[in-house]
């Protein structure tokens, strides 16, 4: 299965107005064109006029270039960045339910602790965890707990903003102007 | 303006009113359009209003003829109808001219705002339903926003890349009885859209690096298609092929960009195109796409289109820049302004006198078109007519700026081919979605915005019958366009690929010639008719048809019903696998078993 860590993966950062259907366009665009979305996150910034969207775009479907250059036509796209993981703080946060017997309980819990992660609620059976962190971090945290058993499992997607040292160029649609 | 105490009091309207004024504010003429519950509203303004209304008898009508109105004016056609059914029958027309890049407004009604979501009477998710085959839609939810949303959606229609832009709105906000539909009229200063921001200028390397390349070359060609029309760039493009001498194709978008006349116009490349457009750009070592897009039509099989050439691609839109073909210089901007950069770069760096020797690709380019030009067979005596043949004496006997909107099918590929382009916006088509139905709306969309033009239809028996009602239109409002059925019987490009890859096992193809009795139905719709069906009577008919300027004309010429389109090249196929009128095949074998061999004896001198 294709994890947010792939190669093939690129996050892009999409500032949107932040207007009735502006999503769906963004989806119908996806589907329409048959591009891969890997993860999607949305919500209004500080400025209640835009959201941004944080799409992590799997590049193997089509060219990243040409799924800029798409969306870039769309009315209420206001700008985009590429956050590579070297240049972006990226975080998601991720909550599963874990069967854990009352041999299990304690090594699940184990790991939480390493990982630094939550317990959210316990039962006879079973155990609800949550983490958040580098998507890399929730790959592996969940890799490990697949053993337990997932019953539950809902991660959002990944956020991102670029570090603050670091320059992200705004892409555009034209290289050369 | 004066200080006059009248210009101060804010002029109090509804949504209603406020809409017929946006539109004559943005200039409109006509509207063509269809009533119903959810748009009643804005028709009690329209009775006052300072515009013409055009009332269709099908709602696609309404959207084709907003096209060809369009195409031949280059202003933005318009259309208005009712909400669910209507806005679904003008579907059609929207993806049409989102994919040849027609600038359009459609207004379309809705419910109400408090019923949207109910499946109320009438509700469609218009704006859902059109997304992806409009440039922008808008659904307006307050009566204060109409103003600045028609001149957003006529901004957008009409800059960067066309397109149709469409604005839904909600009955309550235009309803003369709802108190909250009023409000203080103010045509917007500014445009709120921060997100749209048209590439129209290129850069100045790119021009430079465009024109390195162009003069570099040895065998170019110009790949001209719709873009350079939609710009308005028909002049620029004469001056930069005057200043290079390099030949041209005009793609079935693009005829009449270039006139075909001049000695450098090789005419329509592509799926139908003439042996020398295609064989030109196998051949070329430079390809200056111009306002084109690489179409599969155009590109055949895209691994083996123009080998050898380098690409130069000029586009407004930066979407197909490497969409199909990655180029080795990308031009992005308004063609005409690219164009005119260009020329001055062309000029300043010596051209026209310090071109390269290309005479030697001249000659050959000429000679193709000597041993393969369009070529059909006269029919015999007793036999119907050609296609072809009646597509030429109306050439020659129509006026030189005639009008020609095309149905799709052979007929439309016989006009591309037959028709001589001379004028820009002189060839109304659908390109991209090869839409039926088209001619017939669409010639009636240009004869209203042109009135003194002659306007001719040509179309197909098949295409008739899918929008032949607006006839009655053109009836009643006396818009005398004329249109030559070409009657061969059947839906004919279906059949020719099934003659031709299918074994002819004709399937659900045969329309027959008799039923519908096209004279009596043209009669019944106000339409003066005739039939021809003798070589003989093909050229008295036409002067007759032309010399009609009072109402509508319907000829129908009964065509022979197993015509095909040569050249062809088969769908997915490579150009170079181009298959000509069986009466040039043995020539054309004859030249590829010598290419070959050319090509075997120096491989073999290559490994010796
Ligand atoms: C709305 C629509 N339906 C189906 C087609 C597929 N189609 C393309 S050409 C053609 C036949 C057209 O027949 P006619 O109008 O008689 O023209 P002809 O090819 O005979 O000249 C058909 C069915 C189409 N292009 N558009
Ligand atoms: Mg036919």
């Amino acid at each position: 299965m294709n994890r947010p860590g792939d190669l093939a993966h690129h996050t892009l950062s999409v500032l949107v107005e932040n207007k009735a259907g502006v999503l769906a366009r963004v989806a119908d665009l996806f589907a329409r064109r048959g591009y891969n979305i890997v993860s999607l996150a949305v919500a209004p910034t500080d400025d209640q006029a835009f959201s941004r969207i944080t799409i992590v775009v799997d590049v193997e479907s089509a060219p990243l270039e040409q799924i800029v250059k798409q969306l870039f036509k769309l009315i209420n796209i206001v700008e985009i960045q590429e956050l590579s993981a070297f240049d972006a703080v990226e975080r998601e946060l991720m909550i599963a339910t874990i069967e854990a017997s009352t041999d299990t309980r304690t090594q699940i819990v184990e790991l939480v602790n390493i990982f630094e992660g939550k317990i959210l609620a316990v039962s006879p059976e079973a155990i609800t965890v949550s983490l958040d962190g580098a998507p890399s971090k929730i790959d592996d945290f969940e890799a490990l707990l697949r053993d337990y058993g997932i019953r539950d499992l809902q991660r959002t997607g990944r956020i991102a903003l670029p570090k603050m040292d670091r320059d992200v160029p705004v892409l555009r649609a034209v290289s050369n102007s | 303006m004066t200080g006059s105490t009248d210009t101060d009091k804010p002029l109090r309207l509804n949504g209603g009113q406020a809409l017929i004024k946006a539109l004559e504010m943005e200039g409109v003429e006509v509207v063509f359009g269809y009533p119903g519950g959810a748009i009643l509203p804005v028709y009690d303004p329209i009775l006052d209003a300072g515009l013409r209304h055009v009332l269709v008898r099908h709602e696609q009508g309404a959207g084709h003829m907003a096209e060809g109105y369009a195409h031949a004016t280059g202003k933005p056609g318009v259309c208005m109808v009712t909400s669910g059914p209507a806005a679904t029958n003008i579907v059609t027309p929207l993806a049409d001219a989102m994919l040849d890049s027609v600038p359009m407004v459609c207004i379309t009604g809705q419910v109400a705002l408090g019923s949207i979501g109910t499946d109320a009477f009438q509700e469609c998710d218009t704006t859902g339903i059109t997304r992806s085959v409009t440039k922008h839609n808008f659904l307006v939810t307050r009566a204060e926003d109409i103003p600045r949303i028609i001149r957003e959606a006529f901004h957008i229609a009409t800059t960067g890349r066309p397109g149709p832009v469409l604005v839904d709105i909600p009955k309550n906000i235009v309803d003369a009885n709802n108190p909250d539909a009023y409000f203080d009229w103010e045509w917007p200063e500014e445009l709120d859209l921060p997100g749209y921001h048209p590439n129209v200028t290129p850069s100045i390397e790119s021009i430079e690096a465009a024109a390195e390349l162009i003069m570099a070359a040895e065998r170019p060609v110009l790949y001209v298609g719709g873009g350079v029309l939609k710009s308005r760039g028909a002049q620029a493009l004469l001056e930069l092929v005057e200043l290079t001498d390099i030949p041209v194709v005009t793609t079935l978008m693009a005829r009449g960009a270039f006139p075909d006349s001049h000695e450098l116009c090789l005419g329509m490349p592509g799926m139908h195109g003439n042996y020398t457009a295609v064989t030109a750009i196998q051949r070329s070592d430079l390809l200056i796409a111009m306002g084109s897009r690489f179409d599969d039509r155009v590109t055949g099989k895209v691994g083996a289109f123009a080998p050898d050439a380098k690409i130069v691609h000029f586009d407004i839109d930066p979407a197909e820049h490497g969409k199909v073909r990655t180029p080795d210089v990308s031009v992005v901007g308004d063609c005409r302004i690219s164009m005119e950069l260009l020329n001055e770069e062309l000029r300043t760096a010596g051209l026209p006198g310090s071109n390269p020797d290309r005479s030697a690709w001249r000659q050959q380019v000429s000679g193709w078109q000597e041993k393969y030009p369009l070529t059909y067979e006269q029919s015999k005596d007793g036999e119907l007519l050609k296609p072809q043949y009646v597509i030429e004496r109306l050439r020659d006997l129509s006026p030189k700026d005639t009008i020609v909107a095309s149905g799709v099918g052979q007929h439309q590929m016989f006009a591309s081919q037959y028709w001589e382009f001379n004028h820009p916006y002189t060839w109304l088509n659908s390109g991209g979605l090869g839409t039926m139905g088209f001619s017939i709306p669409a010639a009636i969309g240009a004869k209203a915005g042109l009135p003194d033009r002659t306007v001719w239809a040509i179309d197909g028996d098949g295409c008739f019958q899918m929008t032949a009602q607006e006839l009655v239109t053109a009836s009643v409002e006396k818009i005398p366009v004329k249109i030559a059925l070409l009657n061969n019987s059947y839906l004919g490009m279906v059949r020719q690929w099934q003659s031709l890859f299918y074994e002819e096992r004709l399937s659900e193809v045969h329309l027959g010639y008799d039923v519908p009795d096209y004279v009596m139905w043209a009669e019944s719709m106000g339409c003066v008719a005739f039939r021809v069906e003798d070589v003989d009577e093909v050229d008295e008919v036409i002067a007759k048809a032309n010399a009609i300027n009072d109402r509508p004309v319907v000829v129908e010429f009964r065509c022979h019903a197993t015509e095909n389109v040569y050249p062809m090249v088969p769908a997915g196929g490579s150009n170079d696998d181009l298959i000509v009128d069986p009466s040039q095949a043995d020539l054309l074998e004859a030249d590829r078993a010598a290419d070959r061999e050319r090509a075997e004896a120096i491989e073999a001198g290559a490994q010796a």
